[in-house]
């Protein structure tokens, strides 16, 4: 079996994001910048069925700048055997995105792609279910558990309800939650060898996908901010001003 | 042109996240169109006519359509598409599960999110958990787009009379199988849409004492919520989960307790019109969104909380 990982770099998630001052968008220089955190999910994922002899390659793969290289580096770091950087300047929409994973999964025929559930930064949550609808193969959203045997493919899925477990087959794309895994760090070691496995470059031009954008950004601002608040001393003081004061209880 | 609602519900009832989303459609056109895919959904398609603002009901009533299964659902939704300028669905794992499948079939690139409409063309929604808001505008022939539910209030479900009408269903080649569905039975108010949310973070320390806060909660009639730390911790199950990959809740009061408001919990709540914080920490940044604050030790605050309450109620009778 082989898998692919779809890989995002994005704005670390501990970074205290700021919209820029012509509100075309959100600063992304001079900020740090790491793997998408489900996306990272998806590649301990991968890395572990490998491990486990049920993966015979992995292969990650990121759509974005030179810059872009840094993330794939890190998959590789984390364990994943090689991978593409698909090369472009431009932001691409999650449907734009699905197609061009597609043409990769045409030229590499992985058996399983496995994605994040959403990315931190646009927070669309919408690749990896557009991808299994051009595929035609089964789709899997917001897993926390997987298990693989032959063929068969059993997953738990994080709904709002609580769990829903599923039984499909390969192949299939599945979108991974925070709660699948605990992603490993890189060890040194592994960082070291990482610059030595194979990260092909290619031109999104050359895989001839439309990716012209649908849709235009207007503005982005900032989100209004909430007047501040005040300490109260006990929950006495609490109470009261939840009664009296804002009307709540 | 009329616009389409897709139905979150469970065969029985709609889910609210329907109704709001039936609120934003309203700014988009008075011809509004519900869609109900399920099984045995007679009585649910009776009764969601009386919804306010619908022209119209269509059902698909089928066995196969049971569990929602998006793989199903989407070829059926996009292939009444051409009817409708906008087609709508809850920003809910349901919605989210769905919608993009309908993108593919359509090629339409869809607006997940929407917190607000301010044209036919043009949508406002969150970006980075909230922390940037982005205003977007497309010129699509069909406009598809998840509609987060506490942006919107909840549409009237009587005064309406909408027709009904039936399409049949087209099986769709599909591997899956449904096995079950781990729902956990709580007599408490659903958590999108309780008035009242009392959540605990981290510092509960176990699942154990979490009973405290539920006992809290029971007092105010209120939801129950969690950090993304206290469900990784196993004190309590995924679906209580508040955050930019849980759950948003937008209530008129809510009570973190021992949370210490990570920016992605944050971004599932800082829309809550009361926040109250009771945190040990007085660095915590959760204090930074409060309108009131309590710098305390919550195994002594939960009680104190409680008795206080009781004596309210004792005054009020």
């Amino acid at each position: 079996m082989k898998v692919l990982v779809a890989v995002k770099r994005v704005v670390d998630y501990k970074v205290q994001i700021r919209v820029k001052s012509d509100n075309s968008g959100v600063e992304t220089q001079n900020v740090k910048m790491s793997v998408n955190p489900p996306d990272e999910n998806a590649i301990e994922e991968a890395v572990k069925l490998k491990e486990q002899g049920l993966a015979s390659e992995t292969i990650a793969v990121s759509i974005g700048d030179e810059k872009s290289q840094d993330v794939l580096r890190t998959s590789m770091a984390m364990g994943i055997d090689k991978s593409i950087l698909v090369k472009t300047q431009n932001t691409l929409e999650p449907l734009a995105v699905a197609k061009t994973l597609m043409k990769l999964i045409e030229k590499e025929k992985p058996n399983l792609v496995l994605l994040g559930k959403q990315a931190i930064d646009d927070d669309s949550n919408q690749t990896g279910q557009i991808l299994s609808a051009l595929l035609k193969w089964p789709q899997g959203c917001f897993i926390s558990n997987l298990k693989i045997e032959g063929n068969k493919v059993s997953i738990s899925r994080e709904i709002d309800e609580g769990i829903e477990n599923l039984e499909t087959s390969l192949p299939a794309v599945l979108t991974c939650d925070l709660r699948l895994n605990t992603p490993r760090f890189a060890s040194l070691p592994n960082i070291m060898k990482a610059k030595k496995k194979p990260l092909d470059i290619i031109d999104i031009d050359s895989l001839g996908v439309d990716t012209t954008p649908r849709i235009k950004t207007l503005k982005v601002i900032e989100p209004p901010k909430r007047k501040a608040g005040v300490m109260v001393s006990d929950v006495k003081e609490l109470v009261k001003k939840l009664k009296y004061e804002a009307k709540v209880i | 042109m009329a616009v389409l609602v897709i139905a979150e519900h469970d065969n029985i009832n709609l889910k609210s996240s329907t109704l709001n989303t039936i609120t934003a459609a309203k700014k988009l056109s008075d011809d509004i169109h519900l869609f109900i895919l399920g099984s045995n959904i007679g009585e649910l398609a009776n009764k969601s006519k009386d919804i306010h603002f619908l022209s119209k009901v269509i059902k698909c009533d089928n066995e196969k359509l049971k569990n929602f299964l998006p793989e199903l659902s989407a070829p059926l939704i996009s292939n009444l598409a051409e009817n409708y300028s906008h087609i709508l669905a809850p920003a809910s794992t349901f919605g989210k599960n769905l919608l993009p499948r309908v993108s593919a079939l359509l090629d339409i690139t869809q607006i997940s999110d929407v917190i607000d409409i301010v044209s036919n063309d043009t949508f406002v929604r969150p970006i980075y958990a909230g922390n940037a808001i982005s205003q977007v505008q497309t010129n699509q022939k069909i406009n598809l787009l998840t509609i987060r539910p506490t942006s919107f209030e909840k549409s009237e479900d009587s005064g309406g009379d909408a027709s009904i009408e039936e399409i049949p269903f087209v099986d769709t080649d599909l591997k899956t199988i449904f096995i079950n569905r781990e729902v956990s039975k709580s007599d408490r108010p659903e958590l999108g849409n309780a008035r009242i949310v009392v959540s605990g973070g981290r510092g509960l320390e176990n699942s154990d004492n979490f009973k405290l806060l539920y006992e809290l909660a029971d007092k105010l009639n209120a939801a129950v919520g969690a950090s993304r730390a206290a469900v990784d911790s196993g004190y309590i199950g995924n679906e209580y989960q508040v955050g930019q990959t849980g759950k948003m809740v937008a209530p008129e009061l809510y009570i973190a307790i021992g949370i210490s408001g990570a920016i992605q919990h944050l971004a599932g709540m800082k829309e809550s019109k009361v926040i109250v914080a009771i945190n040990k920490d007085l660095e915590a940044p959760i204090f930074n969104v409060a309108d009131y604050g309590l710098s305390s030790d919550l195994f002594q605050a939960i009680p104190e909380i409680i008795k206080e309450l009781d004596l309210l109620n004792q005054i009020e009778s």
